[in-house]
């Protein structure tokens, strides 16, 4: 028997619901054993699809308000028994909830245990599935577009023309290699060529999207930098939109990287506040810039502040030049103060420059479409294709691989037989990619195009 | 009334490619073994082609030597051309082909049979197949006679429920005009074995010198000839030509004005004929575009002057007929002395067998040959040798021998047929082959003589011999790895003559060979100490180096597959049990029952998610 699982279905911390969800043969079991309905009907004694307003307790105590939903297998999003309890968010009352419900048999879901029980139990396809979990952790709008893509079968069409392509080459490769002595026409080592360098380079691009498809949807490194005091922490809170970093008049207030998913428009950013830079004597902090100079080297996008309402200083420069070639964007903060920084001092090394009142809530819109600009969102088509995760990405590298042995096969002088197996291999790979059965494509394909035989 | 004519340890239904294979293996493995056949002038008839091997099908004919089969030690004696297809296309797909004397063939391979030690051969048709209580199976003839016997090798090709098509003309036969098997099909059918209907067809037999050869390509055999056989000595001499023709424009408007009077489109032809192996009228109505198609002109042997028109077959009137061979270019004249005809007749699903050809519902029952679903003569003896080996191989109470896709043609030519099955003809191509780079015509000595030696149908002289050669191999590989080739003139020139680059140090003659552009044969006036050793040594060698990077690319894919292979399924397993299977899956894999996953992959309607259930299942 499966065991009876659950977990929190909502991102933490953010919206007003928390949504708790049970799956297995005793979900209705456990839900009843925490719920209290207000009518006194048992989870039990309800129909699928039907929802019971009540209380959870723990022992005799009420945690909180919820509504329970009822599903009954097969007719749930896992295909077995699911009751779903929504309560109040924020991370204290959905973690008590759902301690409450482990502590009553079920088991804490692995990341994607729904959504793998939905797949063995034939509710949704392996493609399909991938797709889903995309969904879920899609945290942009065009990261969720391009997730719906897939579900509707655009990566399979993207792929399968280059498939078509390939299959076509190996049919020809094949009846002329089986068929020596039918009228086949010659297999042209340039046409085979261009064919393969046509394909293998959209596969490339498709790995390339691959990475913009990571950076939407997992987000880009951003790490906050700029001098004590000019009001990082104050930005960083007004992005993310609550209190996280402690914020002080006291230079130096942050000692440690901070981490918060902020979403940019298309961008989503996991921002790091760090501790101011500058040159101090003070053990805690100093650790604290060593380790924000150490990320400034691995992030893909630094948001510089600088006070506009004070003029530059050794610090300031610094941070400039701590910059390197990481793509950056210099946020002059106070927009609401009189500027009397050197503009064009930052200009020479800083492209982009948004004014903002962090405080006062301002110039975010200017800042979000630098984000995207810089980031190189702002133009992301929402309806192209994009390998979405590690397994589809692989398949695709190996097809490369592949192909490009086939290339070296061809530009060598090797024999077209070397080339064919490369090219067979390329295509179960991608075959692989579609979750499609190994099949004698391209033996069906010989037959329906070439007039073979004796 | 019926009598008791005797008891034997195997009984082979069918002397044909496949029956042959399987008796003379099943005789020679110390079973007493009987062959049926309608006719004792049937035995190893070849009714269409004049010829043995060709491309993939060659690798079948070495590998059936190297396990110890028959067939390309009869072809290498009763060859008349032999031909190395594909040279310039890659070492994976060279194929030998030899053009053979057909009635030789088949009476060499009729006096070999009577040779054999533990066979008999009787001229019978077998018209029921029983079952006994004890688990042994009963065949009678038309004549009476009853025979008991362990297993049963059906091997019936054409024979069973054989029907000729030529026009609106159609009449129950064998091949070339031999008495059908007219009642063993509904005797199966009755034991529960499900048949169905394929055809095939064969072209007309023109008389040679009614032929105009002045403007028809001539096409010669290859010397020196390479044998099929490992143990062909040496030279075997190319005796005859083949030509080359054309159809044209009034060929292709005959056929189509006529086109209603063939069985195949007025409806009478019911049988699933081979999508590789089109009659003339297929393919001019399937490639209209087409303004000709290629026709070969073969001689069926030495002591006639009957000539075969390959790629000319057709279920066309006989008048109809004549008329459009006479429109083609140097058959003006042409004397027809045997019509084309199409054949339909029953065979059975191979997806009731497992990988040693017995069926799995009836233990002791074995199909091999046309009656499996396949086209071809190597493809019937290959299944023969299997069928045959392995009926004798269970009587003596030893492990099964199963070939697999990474070990040889043969093994992918049955691993297909049970699990893929065979909607047409199935005709073996390289492109079959995932391996094909490690499954060459030139090693199949390499990859099959071991196991041939293991199951007793290699002689210890013959494997000695075979052991031998292994160690010169290896011993000429240690030469050319440590013998350095010093920069001079005469290198150099080789080497740019060859458009390589030359050398300024010394270089490792194995480095050498290596470049795409040299060969062994290249380099033989810079290599002045090389032994006198068979030209396999060096052609597997010189494909071995050559090829080394791709080599190993498909021998490591070859360990992923084994791994799936090695996960195995248990044989009776009821796939409906199994929940999360989609509904094609389980019935797909009810019907194949695959022994291990790597199998159950390969099934048509299997998908990539179902392996995932079963390895789920399987760890649970």
């Amino acid at each position: 028997m499966e065991k009876t699982i659950a977990a929190i279905s909502t991102p933490l911390g953010m919206g007003g619901i928390g949504v708790i969800r049970i799956s297995g043969e005793k979900a209705i079991q456990i839900a009843d054993n925490v719920f209290r309905g207000i009518s006194g009907k048992k989870l039990c004694e309800m129909k699928g699809y039907t929802a019971a307003y009540g209380k959870v307790y723990d022992n005799d105590e009420p945690l909180d308000e919820v509504v329970a939903v009822v599903f009954r297998n097969p007719h749930s999003y896992t295909g077995e028994d699911v009751v779903e309890i929504s309560c109040h968010g924020g991370v204290y009352i959905t973690s008590r909830v759902l301690r409450c419900i482990l502590d009553n048999g079920a088991s804490l879901a692995e990341p994607g245990e729904f959504t793998k029980r939905a797949f063995l139990n034939g509710k949704i396809d392996l493609t399909e599935s991938e797709a889903v979990m995309d969904m879920i952790s899609a945290k942009g709008k065009a990261a969720a577009r391009s997730a719906l893509g897939i579900r509707e079968g655009k990566l399979r069409k993207n792929i399968d023309e280059v498939k078509n392509l390939l299959v076509d080459s190996a049919a020809h490769l094949s009846a002329w290699a089986d068929y020596p002595e039918d009228d086949i026409p010659e297999v042209s080592n340039e046409t085979l060529l261009n064919d393969l360098h046509a394909a293998c380079s959209k596969l490339e691009s498709l790995i390339n999207s691959f990475e913009t498809g990571k950076a939407l949807k997992e987000g880009i490194d951003t790490l906050i930098v700029g001098k004590p005091n000019v009001g990082k922490s104050t930005l960083m809170n007004f992005l993310a939109g609550f209190d996280k970093s402690i914020v002080t008049e006291i230079p130096g207030t942050t000692r440690d990287i901070i981490q918060e998913t902020v979403v940019l428009g298309n961008a989503v950013l996991l921002l790091s506040d760090t501790a101011g830079l500058r040159d101090t004597d003070n053990p805690i902090e100093k650790i604290g810039v060593e380790r924000a100079k150490e990320k400034l080297n691995s992030c893909g996008l630094v948001l510089a502040v600088f006070d506009g309402s004070r003029m530059l200083d050794d610090d300031d420069i610094n941070t400039i030049k701590l910059l390197g070639d990481t793509p950056s964007i210099a946020i002059i903060n106070k927009s609401d103060l009189d500027l009397v920084l050197d503009i064009n001092y930052i200009k020479t090394y800083i492209n982009d420059i948004v004014y903002i009142s962090a405080s006062k809530g301002e110039g975010l819109d200017e800042l979000i479409s630098t984000v995207e600009k810089v980031t190189g969102t702002h133009n992301i088509d929402e309806n192209a294709v994009m390998l979405s995760n590690e397994r589809q990405r692989e398949c695709t590298v190996n097809a490369v691989n592949s192909l490009k042995d086939g290339i070296a096969a061809l530009e060598n002088g090797f024999t077209l037989d070397a080339v064919t197996v490369s090219v067979e291999e390329a295509i179960q790979f991608l075959l692989e990619l579609t979750g499609e059965n190994v099949s004698e494509v391209v033996v069906h394909s010989v037959f329906s195009k070439f007039c073979v035989g004796k | 009334m019926s009598y008791f004519a005797g008891e034997f340890d195997v009984a082979v239904i069918g002397a044909g490619h496949a029956g042959i294979e399987a008796c003379l293996a099943s005789a020679r493995l110390g079973c007493k073994t009987v062959v049926f056949t309608i006719n004792l002038d049937a035995i190893g008839n070849c009714p269409c082609n004049p010829s043995i091997g060709g491309t993939a099908k060659g690798h079948l004919v070495r590998e059936i030597d190297a396990l110890g089969g028959e067939m390309g030690k009869t072809a290498d004696e009763c060859m008349l051309q032999m031909r190395m297809l594909n040279r310039g296309k890659g070492p994976a797909v060279h194929s030998l082909r030899a053009q053979i004397d057909r009635r030789k063939y088949s009476d060499t391979m009729k006096h070999k049979l009577e040779l054999q030690e533990n066979l008999e051969i009787h001229q019978a048709e077998i018209v029921s197949i029983k079952k006994n209580n004890n688990e042994s199976w009963q065949l009678v003839t038309r004549m009476g006679a009853e025979y008991v016997c362990k297993a049963v090798i059906i091997a019936t090709g054409t024979f069973l429920g054989g029907k000729i098509f030529i026009g609106d003309v159609s009449y129950e036969s064998g091949p070339d005009g031999m008495f059908p098997a007219a009642f063993l099909g509904d005797s199966l059918k009755e034991l529960g074995v499900s048949l169905r209907r394929f055809k095939t067809g064969t072209p007309a037999r023109v008389l040679k010198s009614s032929i105009d050869f002045t403007d028809l390509e001539p096409q010669a055999g290859e010397d020196p000839v390479i044998p099929f056989s490992y143990e062909t000595e040496r030279p075997l001499l190319n005796k005859v030509l083949c030509h080359i023709g054309w159809t044209n424009n009034e060929t292709k408007k005959i056929i189509l004005d006529n086109i209603h009077r063939s069985p195949l489109y007025s409806g009478m032809i019911h049988g699933v004929g081979p999508r590789y192996c089109p009659s003339i009228e297929d393919k001019i109505v399937r490639f209209s575009e087409r303004e000709r198609h290629q026709l070969f002109i073969e001689p069926c042997g030495e002591n006639t002057e009957e000539m075969y028109l390959q790629g000319m077959s057709s279920s066309l009137p006989e008048e109809v007929q004549l008329q459009f061979y006479h429109s083609i270019k140097g058959l003006e004249k042409a004397v027809v002395m045997r019509s084309a005809y199409a054949i339909e007749y029953d065979c059975a699903d191979p997806l009731q067998m497992n990988n040693t050809l017995e069926f799995m519902d009836f233990p002791g029952l074995y199909g091999a040959g046309q009656f499996n679903g396949s086209s071809g003569y190597e493809e019937a003896a290959a299944q023969g040798l299997v069928a045959g080996v392995n009926a004798a191989l269970k009587i003596k109470g030893k492990p099964a021998m199963i070939l697999d896709r990474a070990g040889s043609y043969i093994g992918t030519l049955v691993d297909d047929l049970v699990t893929k099955g065979a909607n047409d003809p199935y005709r073996m191509m390289t492109s079959r082959s995932e391996y094909r780079l490690i499954l060459r015509q030139d090693n199949a000595d390499v990859r099959l003589t071991p196991i041939g030696r293991e199951i007793g149908l290699i002689s210890e002289e013959r494997y000695n011999r075979f052991l031998q050669k292994q160690e010169l191999k290896k011993q000429e590989l240690k030469r050319i790895r440590n013998k350095v080739i010093a920069p001079s003139d005469k290198v150099n020139n080789i080497l740019v003559s060859r458009e390589t680059s030359a050398i300024s140090t010394g270089i490792r003659l194995v480095e050498l060979i290596k470049r795409p552009q040299l060969s062994y044969e290249v380099l033989k006036d810079i290599d002045d100490d090389r032994p006198d050793l068979d030209p396999n040594i060096f052609e597997q060698i010189e494909i071995e180096i050559k090829y080394e990077g791709y080599i190993k690319k498909q021998l490591a894919q070859v360990e992923q597959m084994r791994r799936m292979e090695s996960r195995t399924l248990p044989h009776d397993l009821d796939y409906r049990t199994i929940k999360n299977l989609r509904l094609e899956a389980q019935e797909k894999l009810n019907k194949v029952h695959p022994t291990n996953l790597g199998q159950a992959s390969r099934i048509s309607g299997v998908s990539p998610a179902d392996i995932s259930v079963l390895v789920i299942w399987l760890s649970k």
